[in-house]
């Protein structure tokens, strides 16, 4: 799997670059700044992006301007957005274009490897991987007018992992119930937050975002 | 509202103007009593009782001028400044002192005196003219051939008395024409003097550029010690934050892993259950620095600017909360920070106290001045004090020369606005 890799801190940058290496992942370009990625990313066309957000030369949103940039000449592109900080209104940005491939995570999940490959590996595949901060904010914030508020609590547990990007399999090992269980409340979070039929992936993006815009 | 400018427009303005004059000329009655109240306490100063007896006549005959300036403001169009010096507390000696050396003081006195004669030839001249031709047409009509009859003499103007139209129509014909002149002439030239005597005014009442200057500088002198003061609270909030909190945890950190060195060999379960709440350690440290940068600076405001930080503010509040931003550029950092604690503060304000159910945020910037008003369906009832945080915002933003408005009738809707004014880098 060929990975684009955009890192200012060299020390940050290397760590990545072996950590990935190490997961068998195909390091094409390992950029540092806002304008060398969007070339990167355009040239190689890579499985799945890692981006830091906040880029040279401006260290503002760079990474994240180039990262969105790159999604709409080539929709679709699998990116996954590291941030010293999250932020919901980052968060909707990128989800805004409802095609999935999209994880936006805090730099420490790094710590944790195996979650963090684990994480690299459904953004590559058209899933979705928020970080549990963003979701965390959104429930803090409770607000009762949401379609959200026809979830059931139980319901609301799946959506929260489901925003996280658990496979069904995984959260009905998190929740410690049966799958089938947690394919019946998804189901049930699909027609609540009235999504359509269609295929599977694209509704979990959906319902994201629905989430996400309550 | 005081201060605000009610003028007619158009013919009305010319109808309004004579009665003003009359009104401000009797006024000046009032005044001049004032005034004498003032001179006389001052001739006791001699004898000492002055020096308790000026203050507060000086104080009431301000607080009347007061109440003049808000009128001439009004009917002139001409906005009359409140000039005068702080007034320091203390002894009756020293505010004595203060107020016979505030030059407006004496301007005060001089306008008093000279008022009457200038505002007989401006503002109240219309009203005169006005009346004096109504005089003029009482005469042509039936006052000349009475005034004749029992022997009297009179002149209007330069037109010697003969009768009324019953018995001299000639000589009344010609009195009624320049009574009309002179009534029109009062109508149509009336707010034309009413502006020379709102400049007047203005000149005598309003600041000199002395005194403007002396309380732009208490003004700034005041918000710089506000601003010295809450940068140094922040400095100690930050210091205390880091100390108890990051740096803390560093130090338990090092500890932990000098102690994983030690276990290392001798108890490797143990060391990896320590290596495991080291790392717990680190996030949480990381978590802690996190959320102070977000208190020092959030980073949605750094990379974005004000207008998407109001909308990042808005996707964390509990209440719905609908932004309109109208941004052509970025104001300056410090501008934009202060504007955006500010939102923050009236938005957690919002949520706590209004009952409200939707929020409206509305930024733009029209005039040299960033206007941003928050509108929610609460109770309303807020006012600026009472603990609602709002004096401290209208402090902090006052550092800008930024202004604070706030309306909030029983009942709602509560309209808070803020206007700082400064410039936008084009982005």
């Amino acid at each position: 799997m060929r990975v684009v890799l955009a890192e200012d801190l060299a020390l940050l940058r290397e760590g990545l670059v072996s950590l990935l290496q190490a997961h068998d992942f195909e390091i094409a370009a390992a950029v540092d700044n806002g304008p060398s990625l969007l070339k990167a990313l355009l040239d190689h066309r890579p499985d799945v992006a890692v981006v830091d957000v906040r880029l040279p030369p401006t260290f503002t949103d760079e990474g994240l301007q180039a990262a969105l940039e790159a999604r709409r000449q080539v929709p679709g592109l699998p990116v996954l957005v590291l941030s010293q900080y999250v932020e919901q209104l980052y968060a909707r940005e990128l989800l805004a274009d409802g095609s999935g491939g999209i994880g936006y995570l805090l730099k420490d999940r790094v710590f944790d490897a195996g979650q963090f490959v684990d994480a690299i590996r459904r953004v590559a595949a058209g899933g979705t991987a928020m970080d549990p901060e963003v979701v965390a904010r959104l429930v803090a914030r409770g607000r009762d007018d949401s379609p959200l508020a026809r979830l059931t609590p139980r319901e609301r547990e799946v959506m929260e992992l489901m925003a996280q990007g658990r496979s069904n399999a995984a959260i009905a090992q998190q929740l410690v119930v049966t799958e089938r269980a947690v394919t019946k409340h998804t189901a049930n979070i699909f027609a609540k937050l009235d999504l359509a039929v269609s295929d599977d992936d694209n509704r979990r993006v959906l319902a994201v975002l629905a989430y996400l815009n309550s | 509202m005081s201060g605000e400018v009610s003028m007619k427009r158009g013919l009305g303005r010319y109808l309004e103007v004579p009665w003003q004059g009359l009104r401000l000329w009797l006024m000046s009655f009032p005044l001049l009593f004032a005034s004498i109240a003032v001179t006389l306490s001052f001739g006791l100063v001699g004898i000492g009782a002055g020096i308790f007896l000026v203050p507060p006549a000086v104080m009431m005959l301000r607080s009347l001028l007061d109440g003049y300036r808000d009128l001439v403001s009004r009917w002139t169009g001409r906005k009359v400044e409140r000039p005068y010096l702080p007034v320091p507390e203390g002894s009756p000696m020293q505010r004595f002192t203060a107020l016979i050396q505030d030059p407006a003081t004496w301007r005060d006195m001089a306008f008093l005196l000279l008022d009457p004669v200038v505002s007989a030839f401006t503002a109240f001249l219309s009203f005169l003219l006005f009346l004096y031709g109504i005089y003029g047409w009482l005469l042509a009509a039936f006052l000349g051939k009475i005034i004749v009859d029992h022997s009297g003499n009179e002149w209007y103007t330069f037109i010697p008395l003969q009768g009324s139209f019953s018995d001299h129509p000639v000589n009344a014909s010609l009195l009624a024409t320049f009574a009309t002149i002179y009534g029109l002439a009062g109508l149509y030239f009336g707010p034309r003097l009413m502006d020379v005597y709102g400049r007047w005014t203005q000149n005598m009442l309003g600041p000199t550029e002395r005194s403007r200057l002396a309380l732009r500088v208490q003004h700034l002198a005041e918000t710089r010690a506000d601003a010295v003061d809450t940068s140094a609270r922040e400095l100690r909030r930050i210091e205390r934050d880091l100390h108890d909190g990051a740096q803390a945890r560093l130090v338990a950190m090092g500890m932990s892993l000098g102690a994983i060195e030690q276990l290392l060999d001798k108890d490797p379960d143990r060391a990896r259950t320590l290596l495991a709440e080291t790392r717990e350690s680190s996030a949480k440290a990381l978590r802690e620095l996190r959320d102070l940068v977000r208190g020092i600076h959030p980073p949605v405001l750094a990379d974005r600017g004000i207008g998407d930080a109001v909308k990042a503010l808005a996707l964390d509040h509990p209440l719905p909360v609908e932004v309109i931003v109208d941004l052509p550029g970025r104001p300056d950092a410090p501008v934009e920070s202060a504007a955006y604690f500010a939102v923050s503060e009236i938005l957690t304000n919002v949520a706590k106290h209004s009952g409200a159910r939707h929020v409206w945020v509305d930024v733009r910037y029209a005039f040299g001045t960033l206007r941003i008003s928050v509108t929610d369906d609460g109770r309303g009832g807020a006012s600026l004090d009472g603990g609602t945080g709002l004096r401290g915002i209208e402090r902090r933003i006052g550092t800008f020369d930024g202004v604070l408005a706030l309306s909030s009738p029983v009942g709602g809707p509560t309209i808070v606005t803020l206007e700082l004014p400064c410039a936008l880098l084009t982005t």
